[in-house]
């Protein structure tokens, strides 16, 4: 009977401790046993959430991804581009982000009815049919608070009464009749650098990565055009599939019909190394004395160029060597913590202030015995700039067609740190 | 039944379903929820269906609960309803008998008039894996593969590989369907028909020719899933047709070619570096389809969908010219950055890439200019505590250095100072990429062979003494007086190595022996003499065997001569491989890749074939794209910058590009605001209605305006039909009433003028539409549904075939226009050649700007019906410009044509002025290439520039044509089969006089009549405007009132469209 099923079988929900809370089949029912094959891949793993995505077990194929504590296993039968099930599977999780406003184990569960109307909808016979947020709002209204209690006295559920429109149209990912009293549109231009820099201070890797997330509150049909005063500083894009590509390419414009509500428009990555200005520098002296079990630690951040923005939310985390007992340091700014067990240090400096550089220092307990560390650890830092696109990326216009009220529009920008490891 | 069954299974299937705590105390029966199914309150019903795929989803068994809900199958809530089709499709597996309960409830949805409850159905329907219902499936399908909503369309590809798993004999009729579906155009269904495909007929590859181009360009707009599926499709499909670009090792097109291309600016690039060095060589040229298909998956690699990049990078890593390969590394590299999951499989599949290509192709990975980077990286890397990185380390900078012939002095510098690390592993392995490396240049480097043979001493990890062993032994020569030195040592701790060290002091003991007998005999002889009596047979084996083989005896055969030609013979150097290797044989990105097992399903990718099988299977019987074989013409219209040209080329409809050019808002032609905007017209007009007629002038031409637009949205988007159709339907009576009554002021605008004549023409020509003659005649003109307006009638004064001037309001002309129509229309017994003539029937006016969008200019246009002057195969469109504006309109012309392959559009000449309050009047002519797609261009004035889009009906793009009774039976015999489509339909009761039947037809197709010698038949013939297919219509009347449309036409999807819209204009 079972006649070259293709694309994604079943999908079973599996939390931490490994109980599979949910599990929904699109085609003829596969017997929870298949998930022992992926417990099994588990126990082999040296971590938990280190599982190999994709698993192969005598007849089917197990394709899994991890998010926020739950793994999501899909059961194959055939051949398939892993990554087609993969990112499916994360579309999923992020619609139940998206419907929940978290994707854990207990929101899946109380809200097992629209989990299953979501499944229902976004795969029919294993193969994608609805995975555009606004078209499953559409058909499954998210749940509130309000709505709950409103739905409880009246017994009505949350699935749409109105039949949707949006999947009928040219326009997949906007929904017909949208109306605001107020228009809004907002852009959030967030940076992230992601930099490796060596010992002597010097930049071995620096890359930003970009993404402008949206917040559009628009009536009607608008048709948007966002313009850039230095478009070129992009170096590698990817669109939602909203805008139009024939325009980007060739005036350099985001020229879209928006979806209705938040939704990530472009993300981007600026990476040739001269542009990246590294916004802030760390001096660091960290050793080891072998006869002595102890060592030094003393690292400094300090800010560098950033126009005049200041760096906030400044966390430092180390990984020491596993020789490393304790550390006694004092901090002139911040707290600092460290874990005996995981042997991470965590410093929160917070603020940085050009005027008085935050300084972390003291000393560091070893085993005795050991042999001393052959390799200093790396320092992790995370910091935020508001109101600084570190690219210098900057929105010059927005133009809405279409419509005819005049819409509010913002854009905010922020720099972050990604992957930002100095090493010492 | 269920109640005995319920308490045997009670305990098993416990409900404790947190959000009803009055339930929590009971025990958990199924008895309640039964009782719940069975109440009259749909709260009741929905909670229990709630409480049931609670269950469902935590995997417990419901099934015992099957009777009480599929009850409620045919309940009118719409969540209650939903609930009950998840629980269906989850259990009627194992309850075939009573599922087939509720089938009679799915064909009922699937004539729905809404096409989402037919979708709806159609989805359960096939999901049921009842194989009893196969036959009501596969009506189903088939009749869903036809309907007017592209969403059922689309349901119905995705139930072909459902009823195809269910029961295979349906094969050869499922790939009927697929291929009807495979021509239609919306991309909403292309990415669910080629899944179908693949599941289905894989093998089928001549399915596929006739939609390739097509295909292409609809790519960009499909959606991303299907995208995916598309595209791994084609590349098995361009695997088959065309050659391969790298056949001439990596050559590019000609040079003609990339001009051709110029405009792909990173391809242009690469292009010129390489053209000096091509043009010496043969040139290969691609076929133009193979560059259509890299052009229009390239934008694609910037989806934020990972498999769609991936896709991409397949189909550019397995059908890109080498040199074109490298645009896939960006967006491979910004993968990286993604999740987790999606890193390991694009890692997986960068290492076969840049195993195959040797690190060339990814210019991300290891090249000259960023090497020196890399190995400080790698230098880096070293100091690690985790030894194993380390070791992978050392490999990696020992595979850098094997492809990278500039560093490897540099690395081997490197590794040879590593030898002096503290850590025995790393010198291990180092000894080992070393071995690997001399092995390639050994000349150069005894420095270092005599820096490895000082470290024998020190080294205890037997793989790199062995290593060490090995390459003494082997470049012996380059070290005469170390080499015999190194196995005195070595002799000496014989007894005590590792099996395998011990093999390769015997290995070196030989060798030595044979370049240097005189220092190292006897050191040999106690070697072999120590192996032999070694615990480990192998190593005893090997001793017995060199000592045979070198040692020269009494008995010794004619190998001894050979022996150092065998153990010195040249090696050919290693090539450090990774794992990787073997994996490129399956196709990239997919799972038997990622898995090296070939799993189940897997098409294997075909190899190029040596000779290109023909082109022009491709061809669709679009003239223009056959006819241009010749490159210059094509040339030609691809001069224009690159992304100008595709866009043209793969702007359909649908697509989301070209959607705002279409001016979908103003005109309604998405169908997403299709019924909430004529709710909002009505209330317009009702508001107008009230203030009552201050500005009769106003008012008439927002009438005016407004009809075409509700007409457009009935016609071309059939899918709000079921819902808003007769309502609108009812209104549109009143409003033709109500018009009829202001029809009597006579001041309108100039082109009302003649209008006195022309009510009398139209009143015939009108009665089209209402059915009864009579009625019709009493409605005065514009009331009439398929002549919205006598001024499209009086405009055909203008409709001569020199250039156009804006209306000279001859109203000599148009009486005898006006006469000429009435002889046809009142006459319309008299069948004969007469109907030739072109628009003798009412003729709808479709609106091309509305007067808001177009800032006070209003457009419309109509089809004339008339040949284009100048070029027979394009259908003329008559275009009216009114300048409602206060100022005066300059420079009108029509600006950047986009049309799709193949279409070709004739601009009107500029209009220079137009004064306010003015109407112009031009034609221009189309070539629709006998599809319904729309021609989409700008229309521009000096200062403004609109998109707009002209879709023709399907029975605009045809010609009326004469024949006899014995011509058409002729031609109708050539054309059964597959070209005959027949449908049953009821004449409703306005409609059964030959008059109107005869009218009705006209109007919905430009055909003329053919004689026919039976009273109950009707037959119509025509030609297709671009490609001149015959097209013949038969409508016989049967007892009563039904009757049958037959249409014969090699263009099925002419034929299908016309049934569809000739019914409606029967039916109407």
């Amino acid at each position: 009977m079972c006649f070259q099923q293709k694309m994604i079988h079943s999908l079973f929900l599996i939390n931490c401790s490994g109980d599979i809370f949910l599990e929904k089949h699109w085609k003829s029912v596969v017997s929870q046993s298949v998930c022992d094959y992926f417990f099994e891949a588990q126990e082999k793993a040296i971590d938990v959430e280190n599982v190999p995505p994709v698993i192969s077990t005598p007849h089917h194929y197990l394709i899994s991804i991890y998010r926020d504590k739950i793994f999501f296993v899909s059961v194959i039968q055939t051949e398939v581009p892993p990554l087609f099930v993969i990112e499916f599977l994360h579309r999923v999780a992020d619609t139940f982000q998206d419907y929940f406003g978290e994707c854990s184990e207990t929101a899946i569960k109380d809200n097992v009815v629209i989990v299953y109307e979501l499944l229902e909808e976004m795969l029919d016979n294993g193969f994608p049919l609805a995975t555009e947020s606004n078209i499953l709002k559409e058909l499954i209204k998210p749940p509130t608070i309000l709505r709950s209690v409103v739905n409880s006295i009246t017994g009505s559920s949350n699935v749409g009464d109105t039949l949707p429109t949006g999947q009928l149209s040219n326009i997949p990912w906007r929904r017909a009749g949208v109306k605001y009293t107020n228009n809004e549109a907002y852009f959030d231009v967030i940076e992230e650098i992601d930099a490796i820099i060596d010992k002597s201070g010097s930049t071995v890797f620096a890359e930003i990565q970009g993404v402008i997330d949206s917040c559009i509150k628009l009536s009607g049909m608008p048709d948007l055009s966002l313009s850039f005063m230095n478009p070129r500083l992009l170096d590698d894009v990817s669109f939602h599939p909203c805008i139009r590509f024939k325009r980007w390419e060739s005036e350099r414009v985001l020229s879209f019909i928006p979806p209705d509500g938040n939704f990530r428009l472009i993300s981007y990555r600026v990476s040739s190394q001269n542009l990246v200005a590294i916004p802030v520098y760390v001096k660091h002296m960290i050793s080891f004395k072998e006869n002595t079990s102890s060592g030094r630690f003393d690292v400094t951040i300090g800010p560098k160029q950033n126009m005049g923005k200041t760096v906030e939310g400044v966390v430092m985390t180390v990984h020491m060597p596993k020789a490393v007992l304790n550390m006694n340091l004092t901090a002139t700014q911040g707290s600092y913590t460290f874990d005996p067990v995981t042997k991470v240090l965590t410093w929160d400096v917070g603020k940085i202030t050009p005027q008085k550089l935050p300084n972390l220092k003291g000393m560091v307990n070893l085993q005795s015995g050991a042999p001393k560390p052959e390799e200093n650890p790396s320092l992790n830092i995370q910091f935020k700039i508001q109101q600084l696109a570190i690219s210098g990326l900057k929105v010059n216009r927005l133009d809405m067609y279409g419509e005819k009220y005049k819409p509010f529009k913002g854009v905010k920008y922020i720099t972050k740190a990604g992957k930002f490891q100095v090493r010492t | 039944m269920g109640q005995d069954k319920c308490t045997k299974c009670g305990p098993t299937t416990q409900v404790g379903h947190p959000e009803v705590p009055h339930h929590v105390t009971l025990p958990p029966r199924h008895d309640d929820l039964k009782e719940m199914l069975d109440s009259n309150k749909d709260s009741l019903k929905l909670e229990a269906m709630k409480r049931i795929v609670a269950m469902i989803a935590r995997g417990k068994n419901a099934s015992d609960l099957f009777p009480a809900v599929v009850k409620n199958v045919a309940c009118k809530n719409i969540e209650v309803k939903k609930l009950v089709y998840v629980y269906l499709v989850r259990y009627a597996e194992e309850q075939q008998d009573l599922a087939l309960l509720s089938i009679s409830t799915f064909q009922r949805g699937l004539k729905d008039p809404n096409q989402l409850i037919r979708a709806s159905a159609l989805r359960v329907l096939s999901s049921i894996r009842v194989p009893i219902i196969v036959p009501i499936m596969m009506l189903a399908i088939k009749e869903a593969a036809s309907d007017m909503s592209p969403y059922v369309r689309k349901t119905a590809a995705h139930a072909i590989p459902k009823l195809y798993s269910l029961d295979s004999d349906q094969k050869d009729q499922l790939i009927e369907v697929i291929e009807k579906l495979l021509a239609d155009k919306t991309t909403l269904v292309a990415g669910s028909v080629v899944m179908a495909f693949e599941e289905v007929c894989p093998e089928r590859i001549d399915l596929i020719h006739k939609n390739y181009r097509k295909l292409c360009n609809l790519l960009i707009d499909v959606e991303e899933w299907g995208q995916v599926v598309i595209i791994n499709m084609l590349t098995r499909y361009a695997r088959t047709q065309f050659l391969s670009p790298n056949q001439n090792e990596s050559l590019l097109e000609e040079n003609t070619e990339k001009a051709f291309y110029g405009s792909e600016e990173e391809d242009a690039k690469d292009a010129k570096a390489e053209a000096a060095v091509l043009a010496k060589c043969k040139p290969y040229v691609m076929d133009p389809d193979h560059r259509l298909l890299l052009r229009n998956t390239k934008p694609l690699l910037q989806s934020r969908n990972a498999a769609v990049v991936m896709a991409v990078a397949q189909l550019y890593f397995h059908l890109a010219p080498k040199a074109e390969v490298g645009v896939i590394a960006k967006a491979l590299v910004r993968l990286l950055r993604s999740h987790s999951e999606v890193q390991y499989v694009v890692l997986q599949n960068v290492a076969t890439m840049s195993i195959k290509r040797r690190l060339e192709v990814l210019t991300n990975l290891a090249n000259e200019t960023n090497i020196s980077t890399i190995l400080r990286e790698f230098q880096t890397y070293i100091r690690s505590m985790d030894k194993d990185f380390v070791a992978a380390t050392i490999q990696a900078i020992g595979r850098c250095a094997t492809n990278i012939g500039k560093v490897r002095d540099t690395c081997l510098n490197g590794l040879v100072q590593l030898l002096s690390n503290r850590d025995e592993l790393v010198v291990a392995e180092s000894v080992v990429v070393i071995k690997k490396l001399l092995q390639m240049q050994p000349a150069q480097h005894s420095e270092i062979i005599k820096h490895m043979a000082k470290l024998t001493d020190n080294i205890q990890v037997p793989m790199a003494r062995a290593s060490i062993l090995w390459l003494i032994g082997e470049y012996c020569e380059h070290v005469p007086k170390i080499a015999p030195d190194v196995l005195r040592k070595m002799a000496k701790s014989f007894t005590n190595e590792e099996d395998i060290v011990k093999l390769q002091v015997i290995n070196l003991a030989a060798k030595l022996y044979l370049t240097n007998s005189k220092q190292s005999k006897l050191l040999t002889q106690y070697v072999l003499n120590l192996a032999k009596y070694d615990q480990n047979y192998d190593i005893r084996d090997r001793a017995r065997f060199i000592r045979q083989l070198i040692v020269p005896t009494e008995k010794s055969g004619a190998l001894n001569k050979y022996a150092k030609k065998l153990f010195l013979a040249q090696k050919p150097a290693p090539i450090l491989e990774s794992s990787f290797k073997d994996r490129d044989h399956f196709q990239l990105g997919s799972l038997s890749h990622l898995l090296n097992a070939k799993a189940v399903g897997y098409q294997e990718l075909p190899d190029w074939p040596d000779e290109a099988p023909d082109p022009s299977v491709r061809n669709v019987e679009v003239p223009e794209w056959t006819k241009c074989t010749s490159r210059e013409k094509r040339k030609e219209k691809v001069e224009k910058p690159f992304y100008s040209d595709s866009e043209g080329e793969s702007g359909p409809t649908e697509s989301a590009d070209s959607e705002p050019e279409s001016g979908s808002e103003e005109n309604g032609s998405s169908s997403s605001s299709g019924s909430s905007s004529s709710g909002t017209e009505e209330e317009e007009e009702e508001e107008e209605e009230d203030s009552g007629e201050q500005s009769e002038d106003k008012e008439e031409e927002e009438e005016v305006e407004k009809r075409p637009k509700r007409k457009d949205k009935e016609g071309s988007h059939k899918a709000v039909l079921g819902s808003a159709g007769s309502p609108s339907e009812e209104e549109e009576e009143e409003e033709r009433a109500k018009k009829a009554k202001k029809k009597a002021p006579q001041g309108r605008k100039g082109r009302v003028e003649t209008s006195s004549e022309a009510s009398t023409s139209e009143s015939s020509s009108s009665g089209s539409d209402s059915g009864s003659e009579a009625e019709a005649k009493q409605r005065k003109p514009p009331s009439s549904k398929a002549s919205p307006k006598e001024i499209s009638l009086l405009d055909l004064d203008d409709f001569t075939p020199s250039p156009v001037q804006p209306i000279p309001s001859s109203s000599i002309i148009s009486t005898s226009l006006v006469t000429d129509l009435e002889g046809l229309t009142l006459t319309d017994s008299s069948l004969t050649p007469t109907l030739l003539s072109p628009a003798f029937s009412a003729v709808k006016t479709y609106e091309l700007l509305h007067r808001m969008a177009g800032e006070g200019l209003a457009v419309e246009y109509c089809f004339s019906r008339r040949p284009f002057p100048g070029d027979p195969h394009m259908v003329a469109v008559q275009i009216q410009i009114s300048n409602n504006t206060d100022t005066e309109v300059k420079n009108l012309r029509v600006n950047e044509p986009k049309p799709l392959s193949g279409m070709r559009i004739q601009e009107f000449p500029e209009i220079e002025h137009l004064a306010p309050g003015d109407t112009a009047t031009v034609v221009m002519g189309i070539d629709f290439c006998d599809s319904t797609q729309a021609a989409n261009f700008q229309l521009c004035t000096h200062t403004r520039q609109f998109y707009v889009s002209i879709q023709p009906p399907v029975g605009e793009l045809m010609a009326p044509v004469f024949m006899s009774e014995n011509e058409f039976k002729k031609e109708q015999g050539k054309l059964m089969g597959m070209s005959e489509i027949t449908e049953k339909l009821t004449l409703p009761e306005k409609c059964q006089s030959d008059h109107t039947i005869v009218q009705q037809l006209t109007s919905a197709a430009n055909v003329g009549r053919v004689p026919c010698g039976a009273s109950n038949e009707y037959r119509f013939a025509a030609k297709t405007v671009t490609s001149g297919s015959l097209v013949l219509i038969t409508l016989e009347r049967r007892e009563g009132s039904t009757a049958q449309l037959t249409i014969n036409s090699e263009k099925m999807v002419i034929g299908t469209m016309l049934v569809k819209d000739i019914i409606q204009a029967l039916a109407q």
